[in-house]
C-alpha cells in the first residue's frame, strides 16, 4: 500500500513539469519506447524458439538439414510416430507420477519444516541455513553423489540399513519397480529447501494478532493452522507449487545423472525422451514433438494459475 | 529512500552499459572471426588433461613439420556430433573433426565429410577391418590413430589362490565366476548400463555366438542374453550391473569387489595406479571351444569435413596423414594404452607393451559396430539397451528382444 505513493511523489518533480510543456502526441511514442525492449526480448528469446519448435515438429529434420538447410514438411508423420511409440505413453505417465510425487513430498516436508522454524529455539538460524545446502549443490553433483549412496552393494544407504538390522539389499536404482520412486525421493530432498524458504517467508507475514485472537477463542494448534495459517498463506502456496511444477515437469539432468532413463526405461520422462530423440537418435522432428507436448502441459497449468490469481485479485 | 536508490542506480548504469557493449562486441567478433590462413583447427573430445596435452604435443610436431599452426578445440565426447552439426549450419566447420567411429557414419550420411583418398591419404599397411572401421558405404572418411576393443581382465592373485585357470569358454567363465564369488566379492563385473557402454559390452557375446544386430530377436542373440541372465542368476554378477558404466566396472575391479571384468585397455592407466593389484588380460571367452572370439572395435577416427575450401582441405589431409603416421600412432598408442591402427606400428607396439599382447590378437579379429547398419546404428543401439536391461531385471530375453527389433525397425 505504501510503495505506489512513494514512487509517485518521487517521480512528480522530474516527470511532471516537462510533460506539460511537451507536445501531447509524443507521449504514446515514449511509452512504446519503454515497452519495446521487453517486447523485443520476448519475441526474440521466447516467441521465435517456440514457433520454430512447433514448425520443426512438422518437418523431416535430420543431420542433413544442417548442411542443406532443407527440412521438408511431412505433415503429422512425426506426431503419429511419437504417439505410436509405446515409450511415449510410459514417459508421459512417469512424468506425471514424478511431478505429482515430487511436489507432494517437497511441499509437505517444506511446510512442516517452515512451521517448525517459526518457533524460537537455540541454533534455529544455523539449522535453517544448513537445510539450504541441497539447494546450493549443483543438480548433477547431487545426482552423482546419490547414485553412489543408493548403490545396491556398496552404497551408504544399504550399508546403514544393514548395520541397524534391516536387510540392506534394496535395489534402489537397479530395479525397474524401485527406480522411479528412488528418483522421486532424491528430487524431494533437492526441493525441500526451496519450499521451506518461501513458505517460511510467507509465515512471517501472517499477522500476530490473528494467532492471538485464535488463542483467545480457544482454538487448538491444528485448528489454528487450518483456519489461520493456511488461508493467509494461500498466495504463497500457489507460487511455490507453480514454480515447483515448472522446474519438476521438465526434469532431465537429475535423471540422466542417476539412471540415464533406465533400467529398462523405468525412469524415462518426457524430458529424457526429448533428449534421446534429438541428441542421440538425431531425429530433431520427433524431439520437437515431445518438447511441444511438454510446453502444452505447462501452458495448461499456466492458464489455471492465471485464473486462480485473477479470482484472488478480485 | 527512493531518491537515493535512483541516484545510485543511475551511477551504475554507465559502467554497466559499457560492460554490456564490450561483452556484446566480443561475442560478435568471436562469431565473425576470419580464419587465419595458417591456423588449422581440430575439434575433438580430448577434455581430459592428459589426452589434451598428448594431442597438443602431437599437433605441435605435425604443425612444425608442415609449416602451419594446429589448434585443438575439445568438447565432451557426447557433444562432438551436435557441436559439429551446429558448426555446419553456421558454415564454420573446423578443418578436422575427430569422431567416435560409431558416430562417423551419421555425419558422412549427411554429406559432411571428404573422401580421404582424394586428399592423398592411402590405406597401405592398415588392416582391412580398420579401414572398414573408418569407412562408410565403401568410402574411406576416417583415419584411425589407434583402436581399442574389449578383453577379459582378471585378478591373478585371486585366480591363483582358488587354483583356477583363465577361462576360455562361456561354460568355463560361468564356472570360474561362480567359484570366485565370495562374500561381498563378485566373480565377474561388466557394464549393462543404459548407454552405449552397455551395448559395446554386449556385442562380443552376441557376435561370438553368431548373432547379429540386423536381427535382434534371432535365436543367437537371445542365447547370448540368456547367458548374461544366467551369470546374474548365479550371483556371479552384481544386480547393479544394469546401472554401471565401464568406468564403474573398473572401480569395482580395482576395489577388489570383482575378481574378473570385461573392460577396455583405456582403463590400464588407472589400473596401474593400484600397485598391489596384479591383473592379467585374456580374450573374451567364446560360446564353444574353438569358436572365434569376435569383439567390437572402438576408438576415434580423424575426418576432414567438407568445407568447400580445397586448399585448406588438402592441408587438413596432410595433417591427418602426419597424425596417423607410424611414429605418431606409436606415441599415441603407448600413451593411451590402445593398439596402433597400422600393422607395422602394431607389431612394434607388441614388443613394447607385452602385457597387452592378448589385446592385439583380439583387435585383429574385431568388428565395427556400424559396418552393417551405418547411420542406422543409434536407433538399434537404443532399442538393444532397453532390451537387455529389461531382460536382466526380470523379463524373458525373447520377449524383450522381440520388442527391441520392432522398435528398431519402426524407426522409433
Amino acid at each position: 500500500m505504501t510503495t505506489p505513493t512513494v514512487t509517485a511523489r518521487g517521480a512528480a518533480p522530474t516527470a511532471g513539469v516537462p510533460a506539460a510543456t511537451r507536445p501531447r502526441h509524443r507521449r504514446p511514442l515514449a511509452q512504446w519506447g519503454f515497452v519495446a525492449p521487453a517486447v523485443l526480448f520476448m519475441l526474440l528469446f521466447f516467441g521465435y524458439p517456440l514457433v520454430r519448435n512447433v514448425v520443426m515438429s512438422f518437418q523431416h529434420y535430420t543431420p542433413k538439414t544442417f548442411f542443406t538447410g532443407e527440412a521438408p514438411l511431412n505433415g503429422f508423420d512425426n506426431w503419429s510416430a511419437v504417439f505410436r511409440d509405446a515409450l511415449f505413453g510410459k514417459a508421459l505417465w512417469h512424468t506425471l507420477v514424478f511431478t505429482a510425487g515430487s511436489l507432494l513430498g517437497q511441499f509437505c516436508a517444506g511446510l512442516a519444516l517452515a512451521v517448525f522454524f517459526t518457533r524460537r529455539f537455540p541454533l534455529n538460524g544455523v539449522l535453517r541455513s544448513l537445510i539450504l545446502l541441497p539447494w546450493l549443490v549443483p543438480m548433477v553433483v547431487s545426482g552423482i553423489v546419490w547414485r553412489r549412496i543408493l548403490d545396491q552393494d556398496t552404497g551408504v544407504l544399504n550399508s546403514f540399513l544393514d548395520v541397524i538390522g534391516l536387510d540392506g539389499h534394496t535395489p534402489w536404482l537397479t530395479s525397474p519397480h524401485m527406480a522411479l520412486l528412488s528418483v522421486i525421493l532424491v528430487n524431494i530432498w533437492i526441493g525441500i529447501p526451496f519450499n521451506m524458504v518461501i513458505l517460511y517467508g510467507g509465515l512471517q507475514e501472517v499477522p500476530r494478532e490473528l494467532y492471538e485472537a485464535a488463542a483467545l477463542d480457544g482454538a487448538s494448534g491444528w485448528r489454528t493452522f487450518r483456519s489461520v495459517t493456511l488461508p493467509t498463506l494461500r498466495p504463497v502456496i500457489t507460487v511455490v507449487l507453480v514454480l515447483g511444477f515448472m522446474s519438476t515437469v521438465k526434469i532431465l539432468d537429475l535423471i540422466l545423472a542417476l539412471t540415464d532413463g533406465g533400467p529398462a526405461d523405468a525412469t524415462q520422462t518426457l524430458g529424457t525422451l526429448t533428449y534421446q530423440n534429438s541428441f542421440v537418435r538425431l531425429d530433431f522432428g520427433a524431439g520437437a514433438v515431445v518438447g511441444n507436448v511438454l510446453i502444452l502441459i505447462s501452458a495448461v497449468f499456466a492458464v489455471f494459475y492465471l485464473r486462480a490469481n485473477r479470482t484472488e485479485g478480485k | 529512500m527512493s531518491k537515493r536508490f535512483n541516484r545510485r542506480s543511475r551511477r551504475a548504469v554507465i559502467p554497466l552499459a559499457v560492460v554490456c557493449a564490450l561483452l556484446a562486441g566480443a561475442a560478435l567478433t568471436g562469431c565473425g572471426r576470419q580464419r587465419d590462413g595458417s591456423v588449422y583447427t581440430v575439434l575433438n573430445s580430448s577434455t581430459d588433461e592428459t589426452y589434451h596435452r598428448w594431442d597438443a604435443e602431437a599437433m605441435a610436431r605435425c604443425g612444425e613439420r608442415l609449416g602451419v599452426t594446429v589448434e585443438q578445440q575439445s568438447v565432451p565426447a557426447a557433444q562432438v556430433m551436435t557441436k559439429a552439426l551446429r558448426m555446419a549450419s553456421s558454415k564454420s566447420l573446423p578443418d578436422i573433426v575427430q569422431f567416435d567411429a560409431s558416430e562417423m557414419p551419421v555425419f558422412a550420411e549427411a554429406g559432411g565429410l571428404t573422401d580421404l583418398r582424394t586428399l592423398g591419404l592411402d590405406t597401405d599397411g592398415v588392416p582391412r577391418g580398420i579401414v572398414n572401421f573408418g569407412s562408410y558405404k565403401g568410402t574411406y572418411y576416417g583415419a584411425a590413430r589407434s583402436v581399442n576393443t574389449l578383453a577379459l581382465f582378471y585378478n591373478k592373485d585371486l585366480l591363483h589362490q582358488a587354483g583356477l585357470k583363465v577361462p576360455t569358454t562361456w561354460a568355463e567363465l560361468r564356472e570360474t565366476a561362480r567359484k570366485l564369488t565370495r562374500g561381498k566379492r563378485y566373480g565377474l563385473a561388466l557394464s549393462a548400463g543404459g548407454a552405449e557402454d552397455g551395448v559395446f559390452q554386449f556385442t562380443p557375446f552376441m557376435w561370438s555366438n553368431g548373432g547379429d544386430e540386423t536381427r535382434l530377436d534371432g535365436p543367437r542373440v537371445v542365447e547370448a542374453l540368456d547367458y548374461w541372465k544366467g551369470l546374474l542368476k548365479d550371483g556371479s554378477l552384481s544386480k547393479s550391473t544394469v546401472g554401471w558404466t565401464q568406468a564403474d566396472v573398473n572401480d569395482q575391479f580395482m576395489a577388489g569387489n570383482a575378481a574378473m571384468m570385461i573392460n577396455g585397455p583405456w582403463q590400464v592407466e588407472t589400473l596401474n595406479t593400484e600397485k598391489s593389484l596384479h591383473w592379467g588380460i585374456a580374450r573374451i571367452p567364446v560360446p564353444r571351444p574353438g569358436a572365434k572370439s569376435v569383439a567390437p572395435l572402438g576408438g576415434a577416427v580423424l575426418t576432414v569435413p567438407d568445407t568447400g575450401d580445397e586448399r585448406r582441405e588438402r592441408m587438413a589431409g596432410k595433417i591427418v596423414g602426419c597424425l596417423t603416421s607410424e611414429r605418431e600412432q606409436l606415441t599415441y598408442a603407448r600413451h593411451s594404452w590402445t593398439v596402433p591402427a597400422n600393422e607395422k606400428a602394431a607389431a612394434v607396439w607388441r614388443g613394447q607393451v607385452p602385457q597387452l599382447d592378448a589385446l592385439a590378437d583380439q583387435v585383429a579379429a574385431a568388428r565395427s559396430r556400424t559396418a552393417r547398419l551405418g547411420a542406422g546404428w543409434p536407433a538399434v543401439s537404443l532399442a538393444l539397451q532397453s532390451a537387455f536391461q529389461a531382460a536382466l531385471t526380470g523379463q524373458s530375453s525373447q520377449a524383450a528382444l522381440q520388442r527391441a527389433q520392432q522398435r528398431a525397425t519402426s524407426g522409433n
